[in-house]
């Protein structure tokens, strides 16, 4: 019987309502009596020198309050990198200014050069039409190996080189897994391209600056999953406000994904702006503007080695990677494909060797940070791509292949080569499952029926890890995070027993305001209607550091469940009191504080009351009132791990791909609200095939991007995208949390694109066409291409 | 977008007078021409909205003929054009529910986006553009990528299909967009066979006319597996090569004449 | 400026307008009814959609001076006087339908229009006419059974226990 409150229940989301009556609150929707507008002009071309910015006629224009270059923002500091990779040499990467509007040079399409702001949206656009800029074109650098080329120019010229950082991994085992590599038994080798992609949350991003000049206080509202960080950020490392003076207010977000994790330069623009000419600034993006302003995704370039013996055991693994940065570090990008990648190669398996390389590149291209899994995905891809390509050239089942090669469920905890210990996990269970699921035994019969009707039919199998729940700090800190990532929360408990949950976490999808209620209620017992949360404001919540990473309720719910036992402590003591009881002796359960072994009992309500009326109240002991906050830093990551088996149908004739059916069993350790888990799943894993198949950010020779629109960034609508099957049955608690969870943000995302790309040369190679890689995404195009290729 | 002024006669006649303006454009529904004034692509002085005019609306068919007024929209077309289904199929399948319910013919053929639907449908149908001024035949109208034979200030007032013994269209999506990747359409009529294909070519719309006379003489999908389409002029873009569509074009006309 | 009238979810409103005023920005910026959502520049998400005249129209792809005298139904008309969801809404709510809810209002729109013509809709034809409505968190596989749902069709269990 399915729970119908508490943890565990599938409690319909209370924030739907607003969501569905029109009544939400983004950002877009707050309009500020006596608001302005800004218009960013932004470069057209990839690569130049700013020779002149004549903005005179665009001053001139009525309704016109300033225009604003890089000269006004002299006195501020650059947009901060909140992440230092030290290099295989010792040396820390090169960090170029990024300046919040151009100085002297553009270095992608798109880069902000001068900003109006006007009274109007349309007039802001009209003036900064009418601003004359000359810029003497420079040769742009798109293609990474072309940029780390002797002789290339240069994006950011005070740098050495475009080379950020080469980053070895773990580089002490280079050269054990050379001399392992070079004495295989077998080795596979696979090239691949994890394509670039835009996040394209459904609402684009939208800042507005307010300030008071009678109080000195400034106001950010933003798109932001981390209200706190950017307010750090900004605060301190760009416009120099302190946080005492500097509010960010992070409403209803129109989904995030990543890419609103950043500090981005129109947030300082706005809240620098509102201030220079009083008044509110607004900017709201249109979604052409997000695809070159918003931060990219993935993008790396690379080549991997599989070593095998003759018994088919994995025994090493070599992994050289480019990573495409863009043309400015963007907050977290230097994470990316390092400490969230390269810790991830081991996957699911007792690889014992493990080398990566990892060049990070400056191109002419918009910033490259954080997408949907970040790193954990390109690792993924990768390995389960080699772990594929191994078993056909081998000749054995890819399920028993992965199978032999997995950590059994009585290794863990298990230290990887990578310097990451697993607490529990078992695979053999997913993959058990997701056969189950599949109906894999009589796969070879759906194979037949599709080639009755002409077409390919192929099975993928896919198997994942991931490090998630980020991050305990000490440990980041040590790999160049320069922030904490712990979570905050405080459990306000109100006079009648409601009570009010300020979280540093962020939803902006999530469900939060749903699925922290429901373990409140289940630890106190009391409805969950009785229980609210309020987020996404650096005035109302205690320092947090916001939802990414799937860490919301792995480390935001682990903090408020801190905070919610000390309140429960202290009620206890409370209750003890009222009832002239031992407090060892006072139990919860059901609302109700009871004395063990009597039927005395005091509700929930009328504790709360007395710690708020404190008439008959022990305050020699306690302080009145209920309140408690925690600060929860996870000692580890969390390891949420999956088989996802696809199942696609190729049409050799055109190339196209359908996925018939896509199964998912997923090992998350606990579930609060398998709903909402599940429509995580869902919402991954639609990312995950939309990567593989669809979605593909593409620059061309000069720096220009190609798909700078939904008319050429393919998205993935319904009718790309079949009926999931998906499972969180197989369940092996995260041990270090309070809650046992393990995060289901990401985990879609990370296992679909291996699963879509497996099945589809699965199908080729049944069909005749031994194809043995496509880069993604596997676009009908692309696919009758590599059909032809081997014709 | 630029600013422009708005007008929305009840007539043909005021839409002919209101379009004499120096820089005046038809507005007829907009659902290509209004993102374009987003990106301040394009900048009329004036937009005429054609889609109060009740004259430019409806569907019909006699003698053998569709007729179908410019401001129908898209979703009518689907719904009524049953004298003509391969016709209606196509008008169903443009855009998405409520792009159809905006957009109309006449904006479509007056664009002739050259990965538009029914450029390919006018032109294999060998239908008859009728503007406000003369007849056209589509022959004659298709003049290359976005230009036809209309004179400035010319407005269709509606399109004569003849219907044809069978026909079909086969679209193959651009992934993205939802417009024609390659799209072919075929009809046999007692006449022969005709092959318009769109989405393929920096001309815009074509006709396969080696198709035509293979087609012509035996109406069944092998008849044309001995051609192949030159690549030359065919697009290549992000989304596909020469070589790529013109393999479309290909297996595409052979799945219309099945389907036919 | 040009006065537009029309009549919002039963309310005759009118406003001051320019030519180029979309009837999105009438009803976000003149009414304040911001329900309806921008999502793209391109006419392909879908976040904008309302009813004109009882027909689903992107209201970012039309000039609100094209909807003078029209009937026009948004979002924030859908549920009863008394806050009561619609049977869309409420099996959008019962089936995790929405996660950030961005989408969701031209979801709603798109829906409500669908059912009007296709009271029972196969899976398939849902796909179909969703075409033009873009979700970035569901994977639509949710929406699809709320919408299969709303249809009073069987949609099997929400939650694998």
């Amino acid at each position: 019987m399915p729970k119908d409150h508490g943890i565990g229940a599938s409690s319909k989301r209370r924030e739907d309502v607003r969501f569905l009556t029109g009544d939400g609150n983004y950002t877009d929707d707050i309009n500020i009596a006596g608001q302005t507008y800004v218009h960013f002009l932004r470069s057209d071309v990839a690569h130049g020198i700013i020779t002149n910015i004549d903005s005179s006629a665009a001053e001139a224009m009525d309704g016109v309050l300033r225009v604003f270059t890089s000269k006004d923002f002299e006195a501020v500091g650059g947009i901060p990198c909140g992440w230092q990779v030290t290099d295989k040499f010792g040396e820390p990467m090169q960090e170029p200014k990024h300046p919040v509007l151009a100085e002297g040079k553009v270095r992608y399409v798109g880069d902000p050069i001068a900003a109006v702001v006007a009274e109007t949206p349309e007039l802001a656009r009209d003036a900064a039409e009418a601003i004359v800029v000359d810029i003497d074109e420079l040769p742009a650098v798109v293609d990474m190996k072309a940029a780390l080329a002797d002789g290339a120019t240069k994006v950011h010229d005070d740098l050495t080189s475009n080379l950020c950082y080469d980053w070895g991994f773990v580089e002490e085992n280079k050269a054990a897994v050379d001399e392992a590599i070079a004495n295989a038994a077998h080795v596979t080798t696979l090239e691949l391209v994890n394509n670039r992609l835009v996040a394209n949350p459904m609402e684009p991003r939208v800042a507005i600056g307010d300030y008071s000049r009678g109080t000195d206080d400034h106001t950010l509202y933003t798109t932001s999953q981390n209200p706190h960080v950017i307010r750090l950020l900004m605060g301190a490392f760009v416009l120099g406000i302190p946080e005492h003076k500097l509010r960010v207010v992070a409403p209803d977000v129109g989904g995030g994904f990543g890419t609103k994790i950043f500090h981005y330069a129109e947030e300082a623009f706005v809240t620098f702006a509102a201030k220079a000419v009083n008044r509110p600034v607004k900017w709201t993006s249109s979604r052409s503007e997000a695809f070159i302003s918003d931060a990219h995704g993935r993008d790396h370039v690379t080549k991997i080695e599989l070593a095998l013996d003759k018994d088919n055991n994995f025994t090493a693994l070599r992994c050289e990677t480019y990573a495409n940065m863009g043309a400015y570090l963007s907050t977290f990008a230097p994470s990316v494909p390092t400490w969230l990648h390269g810790t991830l190669l081991a996957g699911n398996y007792t690889t014992p060797l493990v080398y990566t390389n990892v060049k990070a590149v400056f191109t002419n291209t918009v910033p490259v940070d954080a997408y949907r899994g970040a790193g954990r995905p390109e690792a993924t891809f990768q390995l389960e791509r080699v772990v594929d390509k191994a078993a056909r050239e081998l000749g054995v089942d890819p399920t028993e292949l992965r199978r032999q090669n997995f950590i059994k469920p009585e290794q863990f905890p298990y230290d990887t080569p990578v310097a990451v210990t697993y607490d529990t996990g078992n695979y053999h269970a997913t993959l058990d499952k997701a056969l189950e699921m599949s109906d894999y035994a009589n796969f070879d019969k759906r194979v037949a029926e599709s080639k009755s009707r002409g077409k390919l039919r192929g099975l993928g199998v896919a198997h994942f890890i991931e490090a998630c729940g980020i991050a305990p700090s000490n440990l980041v800190g040590q790999l160049g995070a320069r922030a904490g990532l712990y979570e905050s929360a405080t459990v306000r408990v109100n006079a009648t027993g409601s009570i009010s949950v300020l979280t540093g976490s962020h939803s902006h999808g999530q469900g939060h305001e749903t699925t922290f209620p429901q373990v409140i209620a289940e630890m106190i017992g009391i409805d969950e209607s009785q229980i609210d949360i309020v987020h996404g404001d650096t005035s109302k919540t205690p320092m947090g550091m916001g939802t990414y990473g799937s860490r919301s309720i792995a480390v935001g719910g682990s903090a408020m469940v801190r905070a919610a036992e000390k309140v429960i402590n202290k009620a206890k003591k409370i209750a003890a009191h009222l009832m002239e009881a031992s407090e060892a002796d006072i139990e919860l359960a059901d609302g109700q504080f009871s004395v063990a072994g009597t039927d005395k009992s005091v509700a929930w309500g009328d504790v709360t009351l007395a710690a708020y009326v404190p008439h008959n109240y022990p305050l020699e002991d306690i302080e009145p009132g209920l309140e408690e906050t925690a600060f929860y830093d996870p000692s580890n990551f969390t390891y949420p791990s999956g088989a996802y088996f696809c199942e696609v149908e190729v049409d050799p004739d055109t190339g196209a791909v359908e996925v018939l059916g896509f199964t998912a069993a997923d090992d998350f350790g606990n579930v609060i609200n398998p709903m909402i888990v599940e429509g995580q799943v869902h919402g991954g894993v639609a990312q995950g095939i939309g990567q593989a198949l669809l979605e593909n950010c593409s620059y061309d020779d000069n720096g220009q991007l190609l798909s700078g629109s939904f008319m050429d960034y393919a998205m993935p609508r319904a009718s790309d995208l079949p009926t999931f099957d998906v499972d969180h049955s197989c369940q092996t608690p995260c041990t270090h949390n309070p809650l046992g969870v393990k995060g289901c943000g990401e985990a879609g995302a990370i296992g679909s694109p291996p699963a879509l790309v497996n099945g589809v040369i699965d199908a080729l190679h049944r069909g005749g066409y031994p194809v043995e890689h496509i880069n993604m995404p596997l676009s009908p195009s692309r696919v009758w291409e590599a059909i032809q290729s081997v014709k | 977008m630029y600013n422009f002024e708005f007008e929305k006669p009840a007539t043909v006649e005021e839409a002919v007078a209101a379009l004499k303006a120096e820089d005046a454009q038809p507005l007829s529904g907009g659902q290509t021409l209004i993102p374009t004034m987003k990106q301040r692509l394009n900048a009329p002085s004036k937009l005429v909205s054609l889609i109060g005019i009740d004259a430019l609306k409806g569907v019909s068919a006699a003698g053998g003929v569709l007729t179908i007024g410019a401001g129908t929209t898209h979703a009518t077309v689907a719904a009524e054009a049953g004298a003509y289904p391969a016709l209606a199929a196509l008008a169903g399948g443009i855009g998405d529910p409520a792009v159809r319910n905006r957009g109309t013919i006449g904006g479509s053929l007056a664009n002739n986006d050259p990965a538009a639907c029914y450029p390919a449908a006018a032109l294999g149908s060998g239908a008859t553009v009728v503007t406000n001024a003369r007849e056209i035949a589509a022959d004659d109208y298709f003049q290359g990528m976005f230009t036809t034979a209309l004179e400035e200030g010319e407005i269709i007032t509606s399109v004569k299909f003849p219907i044809p013994e069978k026909a079909n269209y086969q679209k193959f999506e651009q992934p993205a967009s939802r417009f024609a990747l390659t799209g072919v359409f075929v009809a046999k009529t007692a006449d022969g066979v005709r092959v318009a294909v769109t989405g393929a070519s920096e001309e815009g719309v074509f006709r396969w006319t080696e198709a035509e006379e293979a087609l012509s003489a035996n109406f069944s999908p092998e008849a044309v597996d001995g051609l192949s389409v030159p690549q030359d002029g065919l697009i290549g873009d992000l989304h596909g090569t020469p070589a790529y569509r013109a393999s479309l074009i290909k297996t595409l006309t052979k799945r219309a004449v099945a389907a036919a | 400026m040009t006065e537009v009238s029309m009549v919002v979810n039963g309310r005759k409103v009118s406003g001051d307008v320019e030519g180029r005023t979309l009837l999105s920005a009438f009803l976000r910026e003149n009414l304040g009814m911001t329900g309806t959502h921008v999502g793209c520049d391109t006419s392909q998400c879908g976040a904008c959609v309302v009813h004109v005249d009882g027909a689903a129209v992107k209201s970012c792809t039309m000039f609100a001076l094209d909807a003078d005298g029209a009937e026009v139904a948004t979002i924030e008309g859908q549920a009863a006087p008394d806050g009561t969801l619609n049977v869309i809404q409420q099996a959008f709510q019962d089936y995790h339908g929405l996660q950030c809810g961005f989408c969701t209002p031209g979801m709603v729109m798109s829906a409500a229009a669908l059912l009007k013509d296709n009271p029972k809709p196969s899976e398939a034809e849902i796909r179909d006419y969703l075409e033009g409505n873009i979700c970035r968190c569901t994977g639509y596989h949710n929406i699809v059974r709320a919408i299969m749902a709303a249809s009073g069709q069987d949609v099997p269990a929400v939650a694998a226990e």
